[in-house]
């Protein structure tokens, strides 16, 4: 079987995978990343969003061996060894979940969403930006202001 | 899904060499495929990952041409300002397709490669009448798609770029989407554009492949405004109909969405 190797969260990793093996099995299965969530499998959820060479991607939808030498960063790669990522922080400051199933997925969009435009976000933005990540419990009220607040904490973090 | 053997090329020689065998597909940004592997409605003895092709990727402007690369993502297109400037509305096309997540990830040439009838760039490709460039001829848009999942392309051909006419080619174009919420796939896409020949729409979404919507055509060709195509209709006869909208449903939209995209290329706003 072919090996892989790629950057997770900042260390050099490899393992022997199938063809078939995606990107978010090798993360949970061969690294024991469990944080990167599998909700619905067919790419409509983000729960599985982890950043890609910097891009938010649905890690359920790419192959492991499409990452050969790339830079992976999932949700256990924002905080620090005491110090939650300021993202996270919001959405625990602004009850940004419930079951939180989809937060770890929901995060790493909001990281992408705050590289992609910047930190002064308006709601209409954050909720367009939301469209690949689907939340079942919240109703997305908090989430949103979750993402301002976290967005514009970034900015001093 | 079923497994298979994996290959990176490089280089296109080296993928037009492993696709020549007719069980091997290229893989572009999977957001189809891969899905398509899953609920195993594919097979393929083995993948050609199209990723590692520098060549293929990127968005450059040859005069009055502007050329994207196959595996060039949607968000790169979306957020480049050589489109901007050269195409406006195919970057509003590529800002509205999928969602973020799938925009970093999701080719243009996977897109038309693929030919799914409600996906977005095909109306593009054919309004603007773009070429369809592979690894061995230039295809010309209205040569391109050919029906539900299916192009002119043969076996082992790779599209490396399509290009765009732009600048005094196109002198003004507009999209315009009613978009399935749950998949925010086409339920109807409509492309204007106006050209120094004419004036052409080409509708997605709505039939088994993307088409022009030729009595809109005429009536735009009088005026150039969205009050032109009242009373303009389009046969219901022979469009998609499922659990999202019927055949007559989708007929009356795409006058609707041909009205926003010609407002939209008027610069009056509009929707996508």
């Amino acid at each position: 079987m072919p090996t892989v190797s790629m950057t997770v969260n900042g260390k050099a990793v490899s393992g022997t995978v199938e063809g078939r093996t995606l990107l978010v099995q090798f993360l949970r299965e061969h690294l024991g990343l469990t944080g990167t969530h599998v909700g619905c499998d067919t790419s409509q959820c983000g729960c599985c969003t982890i950043h890609l060479n910097g891009k938010g991607v649905k890690s359920c939808a790419v192959l492991a061996l499409s990452c050969e030498g790339a830079n992976i960063v999932t949700i256990e790669g924002l905080a620090t060894a005491d110090k939650l990522h300021p993202m996270q922080e919001a959405f625990r400051e602004h009850h940004g979940l419930q079951c939180g199933f989809c937060t770890p997925g929901m995060i790493m969009s909001a990281v992408e969403m705050v590289r992609a435009k910047g930190h002064d976000l308006d709601e209409k933005t954050i909720r367009k930006q939301l469209e690949g990540n689907i939340c079942r419990c919240t109703g997305y009220h908090n989430i949103v202001r979750a993402v301002q607040a976290g967005a514009a904490a970034m900015k001093g973090a | 899904m079923f497994d298979f053997t994996y290959h990176r090329p490089a280089t296109l020689a080296n993928a037009s060499t492993q696709l020549a065998n007719a069980e091997h597909k290229p893989l572009a940004g999977g957001m189809s495929l891969i899905p398509s592997l899953k609920f195993r409605l594919n097979r393929h003895a083995a993948l050609v990952d199209l990723g590692a092709i520098a060549e293929l990727r990127g968005i450059r402007r040859e005069g009055d041409t502007l050329v994207v690369g196959a595996t060039t993502p949607h968000a790169e297109v979306a957020g480049s300002t050589l489109v901007r400037q050269a195409l406006p509305a195919l970057s509003v096309l590529a800002e509205g397709i999928g969602d973020p997540l799938v925009r970093n990830r999701g080719t243009i040439g996977g897109s038309i490669a693929h030919a799914d009838p409600a996906a977005d760039y095909p109306s593009a490709v054919l309004g603007l009448n773009a070429t369809v460039v592979t690894q061995q001829r230039s295809i010309a848009a209205e040569d391109f798609f050919k029906g539900v999942f299916e192009t002119a392309l043969q076996p082992g051909e790779i599209i490396t770029a399509v290009r765009f006419p732009c600048g005094p080619l196109t002198q003004r174009a507009g999209y315009a989407k009613y978009r399935q919420p749950a998949s925010r796939f086409a339920l109807v896409g409509v492309f204007v554009v106006q050209t120094a020949a004419g004036v052409r729409v080409a509708v997605t979404g709505a039939a088994p492949s993307v088409f022009r919507f030729t009595a809109a055509e005429a009536a735009l060709n009088k005026r150039f405004d969205p009050s032109a195509l009242e009373g303009v209709t389009l046969d219901a006869n022979g469009l998609n109909s499922d659990i999202h909208a019927s055949a007559v449903y989708r007929a009356h939209a795409v006058v609707e969405m041909a009205k926003r995209a010609v407002a939209a290329a008027l610069g009056q706003g509009g929707s996508n």
